[in-house]
């Protein structure tokens, strides 16, 4: 029964994804799922499958984050950091626009299914590290040092 | 906005690689090399950063720690004060809104002490941070095991856990915490920080993990020429701060309360 309603949950959620994919596709330029030229645009699919990502992506992040902060594991498959340089978008400006406004690919998501988006509160929405696996995604989007992100609007 | 494209640039100007460490690491760096060879699967990628952002969990083969030579901490000097709020974010922080005092109270993870001797007139600089106890009283009274000490000696607040019961202020006896009273934004990415929880020094963790070999306040204060404070591994004899303290007196603040602290001062 628990099972049948889990699976039942889990069918929902995916023909949200699909309704969210045909909307994106329909949207204009926007790149809100991978930003080209970053490590993701070159992939088939994210660190797992793309059904999985969309059904365990918390999971991965919350057992990662104990291995993170106790034990200074920084160099791994799963990571919020890994989400935000992938999956950031830029507007007008060339402004990296932080990745939980609800237009954006991790808000836009969480909004619709009504899922709380708090990692954000203490986590950069924004790449905003020197160096690191952004580099690639900034220089094709023409942002390469820019750590500004436009201001969160409304807010909590 | 510029403020931010100078920090990225001061940040990647830095060039890691000691002459101290090199052979440790070098061992470190080859037996991590080997495990992550084996432990990389299809889709991972392979960060680009000179450092390699460590993979195995630390371990207490060391323990960092700072030594403070008070002797070369100059007076009206803010270097290392401000170099900490710029690596960890805490200058972005503004109050918006509220008038309420508590909205305007800045988190403040090192902050300059000035002691004088009344008799003698003698004044004494001594920056003061988490003194990074290896029996922290923070850790001992946090009700959720957010206080916690890595292996590595460095004393942290797991933000995830933490209920912001501020125990931990309570029990340090350096008043080296602090609480975030606001909603932030515009972290770094390197330090996640947010409102309802305490923070202290926690040693540019961050550096630590990417294998860079010192601290914000220590590269801030060799920069103005001072050179007053030294970052480095404790369980090392040849490290340079086992070296300096080897040759220098030096004490704990508060030695009575037997913490055995990892920041040790000289000259007070
Ligand atoms: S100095 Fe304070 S915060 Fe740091 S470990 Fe000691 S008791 Fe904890
Ligand atoms: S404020 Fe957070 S870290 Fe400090 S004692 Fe309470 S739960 Fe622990």
């Amino acid at each position: 029964m628990v099972k049948a309603v889990v699976r039942a949950g889990l069918l929902t959620l995916g023909l949200v994804w699909v309704a969210l994919a045909a909307d994106t596709a329909l949207a204009d330029g926007v790149k809100r799922y991978v930003v080209e030229g970053s490590p993701a645009a070159e992939r088939e699919s994210c660190v797992e499958p793309t059904e999985r990502m969309r059904r365990m992506h918390m999971e991965f992040i919350k057992h990662q984050r104990i291995s993170t902060v106790h034990e200074g594991i920084r160099g791994t498959k799963y990571s919020l950091t890994g989400c935000v340089d992938c999956h950031i978008s830029y507007d007008e400006n060339r402004n990296p626009r932080p990745i939980d406004q609800p237009d954006q690919f991790c808000g836009a998501c969480h909004n619709y299914a009504a899922v709380d988006l708090n990692c954000f509160d203490c986590h950069a929405s924004v790449p905003n590290r020197p160096g690191a696996d952004a580099e690639a995604a900034h220089r094709a989007a023409g942002v390469v040092g820019r750590v500004a992100s436009t201001p969160p609007q409304g807010g909590r | 906005m510029n403020e931010n494209a100078t920090r990225i640039a001061s940040t990647s100007d830095e060039t890691p690689a000691s002459t101290v460490d090199a052979g440790r690491r070098g061992f470190i760096g080859t037996a991590a090399g080997l495990s992550a060879a084996a432990l990389v699967a299809p889709g991972v990628f392979l960060h680009s950063v000179a450092a390699a952002p460590r993979s195995e969990p630390v371990t207490d083969s060391v323990r960092w720690g700072l030594l403070i030579d008070t002797a070369k901490c100059a007076d009206g000097c803010s270097a290392c004060v401000d170099a900490c709020d710029r690596e960890n974010g805490l200058d972005l922080q503004e109050p918006h809104g509220s008038e309420s005092k508590w909205e305007h109270q800045k988190s403040v993870w090192i902050r300059k002490v000035k002691l004088q001797d009344n008799q003698t007139g003698r004044i004494t600089n001594l920056p003061m941070m988490c003194q990074h106890c290896e029996h922290p009283p923070c850790v001992d009274v946090c009700p959720t095991g957010a206080s916690f000490k890595r292996a590595d000696g460095i004393v942290m607040v797991d933000r995830h856990l933490c209920i912001g019961c501020r125990y931990c202020m309570m029990a340090c006896p350096y008043k080296a915490r602090s609480f975030i009273h606001q909603n932030t934004s515009g972290q770094l990415t390197a330090v996640p920080r947010g409102k309802g929880c305490v923070e202290s020094c926690n040693l540019c963790v961050h550096r630590r993990d990417h294998g860079e070999e010192s601290t914000a306040c220590v590269d801030a204060c060799a920069q103005e020429g001072h050179g007053a404070i030294v970052f480095g591994d404790l369980k090392d004899p040849d490290s340079a701060i086992s070296q300096r303290l080897r040759e220098i007196p030096s004490r704990q603040i508060r030695e009575d309360l037997v913490l055995n602290t990892g920041v040790r001062y000289a000259g007070v």
